[in-house]
């Protein structure tokens, strides 16, 4: 397998990651270089090998789907919003959207 | 004091012969001193330091101490602290100030009253194994200003072997603990994935991630992992399971413990001087009473390429949270919503970062999964299956943490794959989400220290702890200093 400049930028885009074109020549060698390492997987027969997902093949544990508390107050907001880019009136402010 | 073990901190605190806050004093001059030389530590706050150091000595007078109450520490700075900068040693998080804390941080400095010194330096996400990675630039090893101290928890291996710190957080998500800690002559161990809560702690590769301790011995590192460890409901993963006083065995002899060298770890990638460091342990440890059995884990060499499947698809899911909107690096004169996610990722994410999101993207994209993705997982079973059945014939695994010891600054950085396989011999481990530790075992020619691995099978931290205790009672490797520290 060998990744093309063309599929570099279109995993760039899927990754929502900006690139230059001496970047995408550089990521194609090194993620190819990468990837011969990854190859060594396909020569192992794990025909009947369920894949591990989890250490302890555990489930995953969840809790009653239940609102455990309420920010009256705004208290919380107002802090998570304190470390945001930008931020006015509770909102987050973005570049616009659409046209 | 500089020099004490926690046990012999932990009294003169309770005896009051020193207080907390004078014990954070001499510590931070050290840091305001020897730092700039080392680049250990990215965030230091001396008010809050000594407001910590004023209430563990409170704590103290009042009778309500505990072990480690007033012991001061070093947290890797991926483990969020309220109103502390949480960096992850990323341009991303270059101002972002934690509004709550991590469960690790929760249990060590709000519970057991230990006092923080600071942030320290780590790889970028903690994607690296050389610290080199970070934006606020490479740690350099005490022991050797022009070597790498090992990644990803550089700073937190530098600041201990420096003696800026007694003990420092850290977290292995693939060696991140063992190998800094070999290259840096300390003790690390990466304890059972899922007895240390994750809460809080900036996750890389949740299926790997692991919190664990970086100090000079395998009994300190107990004391500070029985503080940290336990069940926490805020972290999916976390195991319901008692506490445990992990220095409980200490001191045991050994009693016929069976020791597996497995021949995979002592091939031909491994350094002849590391390899023979490593069987000298083994001799100590026949006189210490321990048999030697040969074990196999034939699949190992398949770690490290698994491991760059599983970690980077991980990786790529968790930081796509990364959006520059809510918190976070977002870049300036953005036209539309579109370039504020690429620009402000590709400001704020280094190089390796963002090789890691694209590998992750890629196995988990249309058409790669079954072939990347779900064979990885499953090569990941036969890896944990070849510990299984080599814990049959044994009970720990004993062998080389890395191949070599410390390299120099800039040596890796253009070569990834030799880079990724510094972590060959510990990253299996994580894989199999078994318990390992590093424990120093002796010096190349060079001067650089070598570190020996044993891993546990699981929930048998206070074995593993124990065998590292008792070569450390018959030795004096992690009792070594290096020069000017």
């Amino acid at each position: 397998m060998s990744l093309t400049l063309l599929e570099i930028e279109h995993i760039a885009r899927l990754a929502r990651l900006e690139i230059t074109p001496a970047e995408v020549e550089t990521a194609c060698w090194q993620l190819n270089g990468i990837f011969s390492l990854i190859e060594a997987l396909q020569a192992v027969d794990t025909a009947g090998i369920e894949p591990k997902t989890h250490v302890h093949d555990a489930w995953q544990r969840l809790r009653a789907d239940e609102v455990t508390y309420r920010d009256e107050d705004g208290a919380v907001r107002d802090l998570l919003q304190s470390i945001a880019p930008d931020a006015e009136n509770g909102l987050y402010l973005v570049p616009k959207v659409i046209e | 004091m500089i020099y004490s073990d926690l046990k012999t901190l932990s009294r003169a605190l309770h005896e009051k012969r020193i207080s907390s806050v004078e014990l954070a004093r001499l510590f931070l001059d050290r840091v305001t001193r020897l730092n700039p030389e080392l680049n250990a530590f990215i965030t230091v706050d001396e008010e809050k330091t000594i407001a910590a150091a004023k209430a563990a000595d409170q704590r103290l007078a009042a009778g309500s101490a505990g072990m480690l109450t007033g012991i001061p520490l070093a947290e890797k700075d991926l483990f969020c602290a309220e109103g502390w900068l949480t960096t992850c040693g990323s341009k991303m998080l270059q101002n972002f100030v934690s509004p709550y804390d991590a469960a690790v941080v929760t249990k060590l400095e709000r519970e057991a009253g230990m006092v923080s010194l600071g942030k320290v330096n780590m790889d970028e996400f903690a994607m690296g194994s050389s610290n080199e990675t970070s934006w606020f630039g490479a740690v350099k090893n005490p022991w050797d200003k022009t070597c790498v101290p090992g990644g990803s928890s550089g700073g937190s291996a530098a600041a201990v072997a420096a003696y800026l710190a007694p003990v420092a957080t850290g977290t292995d998500s693939g060696g991140s603990i063992r190998q800094p800690a070999a290259f840096c002559g300390l003790s690390g161990i990466k304890p059972t994935y899922g007895i240390v809560s994750r809460y809080g702690m900036v996750a890389f590769a949740s299926s790997l991630d692991q919190g664990g301790v970086i100090a000079h011995s395998a009994e300190d590192c107990a004391l500070v992992l029985s503080a940290m460890a336990g069940f926490d409901e805020r972290d999916s993963t976390s195991l319901e399971r008692p506490a445990e006083d992990y220095s409980r065995l200490l001191g045991q002899p050994l009693d016929g413990l069976k020791i597996g060298l497995p021949k995979e770890f002592f091939g031909e990638g491994a350094n002849a001087e590391v390899v023979s460091a490593v069987l000298l342990v083994v001799e100590e440890y026949k006189r210490l009473g321990a048999k030697i059995v040969d074990v196999a884990l034939p699949n190992s060499h398949l770690s490290v390429p698994v491991y760059y499947v599983i970690a980077p698809a991980e990786a790529s899911s968790n930081l796509s949270r990364f959006d520059g909107l809510r918190y976070g690096y977002r870049a300036p004169d953005c036209n539309d919503l579109s370039e504020a996610y690429t620009k402000s990722r590709a400001e704020g994410f280094g190089a390796e970062v963002k090789r890691r999101i694209m590998i992750g993207t890629y196995v988990l994209s249309h058409g790669y999964y079954d072939a990347y993705y779900l064979k990885a997982q499953r090569v990941r079973r036969l890896i944990a299956d070849d510990f299984r059945k080599a814990f049959r014939e044994c009970d720990v695994i004993l062998g080389p943490t890395s191949p070599t010891t410390a390299f120099n600054i800039g040596e890796r950085t253009s070569d990834l794959v030799a880079l990724y396989l510094s972590d060959i011999y510990t990253i299996a481990v994580n894989l199999a989400g078994l318990p390992g530790l590093s424990i120093p075992s002796g010096f190349d020619g060079q001067g650089l220290p070598i570190g020996l691995q044993l891993i546990g099978n699981y929930f048998d931290e206070a074995r593993l702890l124990n065998v590292a205790h008792l070569y450390q009672q018959a030795t004096d490797w992690h009792t070594r200093r290096p020069q000017g520290f």
